[in-house]
């Protein structure tokens, strides 16, 4: 009997990828006022990569399961991804996790979370962003797999199921070119960049999603607790860029290099 | 015998046919030159019979294009009156920015009138930022000068707040969805839908995932179909839907052509010695030379926040005048510069606004639908608001709707909503419009910006439009350029980066995007035809007058003007102002895939 992957989606509501980010004026915060937010790029590669997988065989995906942390606002990112395929969606409330304070969440407290959620689902596999653009942390599919004591394959460029014997294997990307592993469910899988082309949403779907299942749930309800163990002292700009100097000759090349110590 | 043919007089009261839902509803072939998704002959067969599959069809009682003040003041207008009659009925808005607000760019002053009569407890529950206005200024610049002006009495602001218009359409749009408006942020529609009689029956929204070269990609989703008993525009400025119905059904006869402005404004963050909550500056004069009309504005909002901005007539006649450096340069001004010094600007933006007033505004109704808010244009120019005027026209056209939608259901035509052209009429809309109406026009005077001063002092403060003539609007934007060797090159002085910026950098403020494999929205049949009909008389206009960059002359030596027009699409920033001003009125502007474009903050 083939088996029938149990899928959870873990996503997370980030600053759109188009907006310049600015520290606010406080100075310990980026600016979120009137900021426009959006789904994670990485995560929403991982719904369409659960829904092609579904697409792919019938009756080899059970269910996809969507899940996020942070403030209330996450609802319509949970819907965006329901519109994208998935069947229903979970949303781990904590309101004192606004906008401006969504860097206070560290990827450890959200594996935790994301531990006790994916029992809880008596999951399979966990497909997940492999970071998320705003702290580009690529952190917590590893701390989840680790805490899960499951497989991992991070950096997936390509995912393939053999449903005869539930290997997955997973082609990922590294430093040095590609590299590709095996391993039997269960299993972390994170996102990279060329694993997919998200599709774009249909009207028809986005109306449909709004009858799907949202539920709400606490991190006390799963037992975690979610203070920040690190504190957040100051955000600064980078320096200003300064002009350069154009050297005329080798020699003079060679000789603003001494000037300056670089050799 | 004699035979008397009984002629129906049909009065104003509207007429319908009930749409047949099983036929196949036809676009007419002339609509096909508004499509993005014109096939072309390097489609492979398979990818013809993607782009050609039927789409799925769903049914609405009206649809609105467009999530702009008036839009949603229509849809929230439509859904109050079906909570006061009971009947209930379907209301569907559709924006094609990548969410609601991300599109909307505006000085802003608010004149609460018409959010009052909608929203009568509105400010229970404000937008935010909101700041009354506190202090009022106008003051004529000369390059080192600033002189004070009165006010005409229109331009008094007391009573009215300053606002960031994105923002107070994010706020409409969850009031619009609270009664239960479906809201649909990102989908853009470039298509109308017709029945057998010629009568708007909907619209269908754009294919998705067309590459560059037309043909589909591998994330192709084909477009949707909505039929609709009534269609409301409000595709704001110079709407490309609506530019295709007032030609398809004649609406300009016996009116002015429109004519306009592009607004261009920064958003800065101020330290708070340099910031006076409230205040309300206008300017006149310097930069800009006394044949060119327009003026700059400044407003103190929300916390330590200035929204500055520099509004140019398009009827300017010299190709050499840059609106974008023109503006750049205006907040080197003392006036400017005292508030803007060791500030932040945090955002940028530009959009093409209406200014022909009265004379201008279309017949409003077509067979199936309607015009509301900027896609008709009751912008009233002397106060440079609109919104007030915007939403008032939504909610008298959804009025109008609601009524002939519930009531008469025997009768099968397609609606036709007179009700709102009488309403219209006999609104404050049209006394305000009717009032200031000789104003701008006046500015069309050989004396330039001195006789149109002296002219609106006079209208505004004494005759108030009282008046038998009215001036009229002689040529369209585009016509009024002239030649590029009547006049000398301009020299703008370069951006300090501090209080002034160049092109790019505040292109990049506005977080437009548009896939780079995507059709290029700025329809321009041939580019080498455009070359010669328009460099070598304008000399590059279309690099000066876009305010994000689109359009660029590049060096070619294999090209006969020496030059080759290119157009970089992913910097549009949907203004229109090409479609308007272009001399050779040969660059076509249609909507890109849905969610493409900026991504304002705070405008």
């Amino acid at each position: 009997m083939p088996p029938r992957l149990n899928i959870v989606v873990p996503i997370k509501r980030v600053i759109d990828f188009a907006i310049k980010p600015r520290i606010s004026a406080a100075k310990n915060a980026i600016e979120t006022n009137g900021v426009k937010f959006s789904m994670n790029p990485f995560c929403e590669i991982a719904i369409e990569e659960a829904v092609r997988l579904r697409e792919s065989s019938k009756d080899l995906v059970e269910s996809i399961t969507l899940v996020s942390a942070g403030s209330a606002k996450i609802q319509d990112t949970l819907r965006a991804g329901l519109a994208l395929g998935a069947d229903k969606a979970t949303l781990i409330d904590i309101p004192a996790i606004d906008d401006s304070k969504s860097l206070e969440l560290e990827p450890l407290a959200v594996a935790k979370l994301l531990k006790a959620f994916v029992e809880k689902s008596n999951a399979n596999l966990v497909i997940m962003g492999k970071q998320a653009i705003d702290d580009d942390s690529n952190q917590t599919g590893q701390m989840l797999a680790g805490l899960l004591n499951w497989s991992q394959a991070t950096n997936a460029s390509k995912v393939t199921v053999d449903e005869a014997s539930g290997v997955v294997t997973v082609a990922r990307e590294v430093d040095g070119g590609t590299e590709t592993v095996s391993a039997p469910l269960p299993l972390v899988i994170t996102t990279d960049l060329r694993l997919n082309t998200p599709r774009y949403t249909k009207l028809q779907d986005i109306m449909k999603a709004k009858k799907k299942k949202t539920e709400k749930i606490t991190p006390e309800d799963l037992g975690v607790d979610v203070t920040s163990r690190l504190e957040i002292v100051s955000l600064s700009e980078p320096p200003k860029r300064t002009g350069g100097g154009k050297a005329d000759s080798v020699d003079a090349l060679i000789g603003k290099l001494k000037g300056v110590g670089a050799i | 015998m004699t035979v008397c043919s009984v002629v129906r007089v049909v009065p104003s009261r509207t007429i319908r046919r009930r749409l047949v839902v099983s036929k196949r509803l036809t676009s007419f072939m002339s609509e096909r030159a508004y499509r993005t998704t014109a096939l072309r002959r390097n489609v492979s067969e398979n990818g013809r019979a993607m782009m050609q599959e039927p789409r799925e069809e769903d049914e609405a009682d009206v649809v609105i294009v467009g999530g702009g003040p008036a839009g949603l003041a229509a849809a929230i207008r439509l859904k109050q009156q079906e909570q006061e009659h009971g009947k209930e009925i379907r209301v569907v808005l559709l924006e094609k920015a990548s969410d609601m607000g991300n599109h909307t760019l505006s000085g802003a002053v608010l004149e609460p009138r018409a959010l009052n009569e909608l929203l009568p407890d509105w400010l229970e529950d404000p937008p935010s930022p909101m700041t009354p206005v506190k202090s009022d200024k106008m003051r004529f610049l000369t390059e080192k000068y600033s002189i004070p002006l009165p006010a005409p009495p229109q331009m008094h602001n007391s009573g009215n707040y300053i606002v960031s218009l994105s923002e107070v359409v994010k706020w409409l749009a969850g009031k619009a969805e609270e009664l239960g408006v479906e809201v649909y942020p990102g989908f853009s529609v470039n298509e109308l839908l017709y029945d057998q009689s010629g009568a708007v029956a909907g619209i269908a929204t754009n294919d998705m995932g067309i590459s560059r070269a037309g043909a589909p990609k591998d994330n192709f989703q084909r477009g949707m179909e909505f039929r609709a008993k009534v269609t409301l525009l409000a595709e704001g400025c110079h709407g490309s839907l609506t530019k295709g119905v007032i030609k398809k059904y004649d609406l300009r006869r016996g009116k002015d052509a429109q004519t306009y402005g592009i607004g261009l404004k920064e958003v800065w963050e101020v330290p708070e010695e340099n910031w006076h909550e409230g205040e309300v500056v206008h300017t006149m004069g310097w930069p800009l030379s006394s044949n060119v009309y327009g003026g700059g504005f400044m407003y103190h909002f929300g916390e330590r926040l200035v929204s500055v901005g520099l509004v140019v007539g398009l009827d300017y006649a010299n190709p050499w005048i840059s609106p974008f450096r023109e503006f750049q340069r205006m907040k080197h001004h003392p006036v400017y510069s005292s508030v803007l010094k060791n500030g932040k600007c945090i955002s940028y933006g530009a959009r093409a606004l209406n200014e022909g007033g009265l004379q201008s505004v279309p017949q409003l109704i077509f067979p199936g639908g309607a015009l509301i808010g900027c896609s008709a244009g009751f912008m009233n120019v002397p106060k440079i608001k609109g919104t007030h005027t915007a939403m008032k026209s939504g909610m008298l056209a959804a009025e109008s709707a609601y009524t002939a939608i519930t009531s008469d259901t025997t009768n099968d035509s397609a609606i036709a909503l007179y009700d709102y052209e009488d309403k219209f009429k006999k609104s404050w809309v049209y006394d305000e419009l009717n009032e200031i109406r000789n104003v701008r026009p006046s500015f069309h005077n050989p004396l330039g910006v001195y006789g149109g001063i002296l002219y609106s002092g006079l209208d505004t403060l004494i005759l108030k439009g009282r008046v038998p003539w009215t001036f009229h609007h002689k040529a369209s934007d585009a016509s009024a350029t002239q030649p590029a060797d009547k006049f000398k090159p301009i020299e703008y002085p370069k951006p300090d980066g501090k209080l002034s910026f160049d092109l790019l950098t505040s292109v990049a403020r506005t977080g437009t995007m548009h896939d780079e494999d995507e059709p290029v929205h700025l329809q321009v049949k041939d580019l080498d035809a455009h070359t010669n009909a328009s460099y070598p008389k304008y000399k590059g206009i279309e690099n000066r007058f876009c305010p994000a960059g689109v359009y660029e002359y590049i060096l070619d030596d294999t090209k006969e003007e020496g030059v080759r027009f290119q157009i970089n699409s992913q910097n549009c920033i949907h203004c229109k102002t090409c479609d308007i001003k272009v001399p050779t009125q040969d660059i076509n502007w249609v909507c890109p895939e849905g969610g493409d474009g900026p991504k304002y903050m705070l405008t």
